[in-house]
């Protein structure tokens, strides 16, 4: 496996934990949590959504590499 | 002699001899933290989830810096992505980019120490306070006037020093109550109190250290181990970026793959604290 494949699958493991830091916070919120853990779910989901956008450039800069 | 496959693909596994030895020694540490991590999560499920202090039994909860934890994931994901950068700018032929990319990781790895070792200090310099009236606190302690340091492990107080060393008082500032689970944010207590309890009356003081509590032990190794290898990798990266850079003008190739190599390990250790961050900090 090429750094390339190891790169995407860090990525795809870093988009799942911003997902769930996300819906922890939201929860923590839901549970009579500060505004601030509903600012942290927001953060956390803006930071998947900008992680998820940058794999698509990421594939795109670097198709001419191998994933061995 | 001249060493084979050290920049071309062997025909038969299509990788060269740095990349399989990358992965051999990457099973190997999958295994070590793989342990470590088995007995986070069976010593964890083991314990009654408690409102440590008060049940001493239970597994601490919340006594982790959840948005500097989050800080250094962010910083830790930022270093993977610059060193793809840096790797994919020496595919390009490009040296100058291959640099300012590796300075990057580098500042990202040696910020992630920094603040973790500023984690350690809060954990160092704090204390749970047991009275014998049955009372519990955690705060910060101070004996003869003065506040134990992180970085001199023989100020370390616990009470059999404070008895061997005959103090008689000790100031503790307890920190403010904490919500108990379940229970709302609002009716925790913002307030700390400073207390002078005697010595006499204490049945338990020790600061949140691994010999405290089986959290801190298994806390420590897996975070110092893990710190280590982030050091151990920024050390192998700056020698790359700067003297071991030499190698470009004389076989880029090889030095391309040195890069991938360095790269899949650093992955690697990135890849083990997005595991680490919600086991020990969200759980």
């Amino acid at each position: 496996m090429s750094l390339k494949a190891f790169h995407l699958v860090f990525l795809s493991a870093s988009i799942v934990l911003m997902m769930t830091l996300s819906a922890w916070c939201f929860a923590n919120y839901r549970d009579g949590g500060g505004t601030s853990e509903l600012a942290w779910s927001g953060v956390a989901f803006a930071a998947a959504a900008t992680l998820a956008a940058y794999t698509r450039y990421f594939l795109k800069k670097l198709r001419h590499i191998s994933f061995l | 002699m001249e060493i084979p496959y050290t920049d071309k693909a062997r025909p038969d596994t299509g990788l060269y001899n740095a990349k399989v030895g990358i992965w051999l020694f990457l099973a190997s540490e999958i295994m070590l933290f793989g342990a470590l991590f088995s007995s986070y999560i069976l010593l964890r499920v083991q314990a009654p989830l408690g409102d440590w202090p008060a049940m001493r039994l239970g597994w601490p909860h919340g006594l982790l810096n959840i948005p500097i934890g989050t800080f250094n994931t962010a910083v830790l994901i930022t270093s993977s992505v610059t060193v793809v950068m840096a790797w994919a700018s020496l595919k390009m032929g490009k040296l100058a980019a291959f640099r300012r990319y590796m300075v990057v990781t580098l500042v990202c790895a040696f910020g992630f120490l920094g603040v973790k070792s500023y984690e350690y200090n809060e954990k160092f310099t704090h204390y749970e306070l047991r009275l014998k009236s049955g009372e519990v606190y955690t705060g910060h302690l101070a004996v003869n006037g003065k506040h134990p340091g992180f970085w001199s492990l023989s100020d370390i107080w616990n009470l059999d020093r404070l008895n061997k060393e005959k103090v008689a008082t000790v100031e503790f500032v307890a920190d403010p109550k904490k919500e108990s689970h379940g229970a709302k944010h609002a009716e925790a207590s913002h307030e700390h109190v400073t207390l002078k309890p005697k010595v006499a009356d204490i049945a338990h003081l020790d600061a949140f250290i691994p010999r405290n509590h089986p959290f801190f032990a298994i806390y420590f190794t897996i975070t110092a181990l893990h710190g280590l290898h982030v050091l151990g990798g920024a050390l192998v990266m700056g020698y790359f970026a700067f003297p071991g850079s030499r190698m470009w003008k004389t076989k880029p190739e090889q030095f391309t793959n040195r890069i991938e190599v360095v790269g899949l390990f650093w992955h690697f250790v990135d890849l083990v604290w997005i595991f680490l961050f919600p086991v020990v900090y969200l759980l």
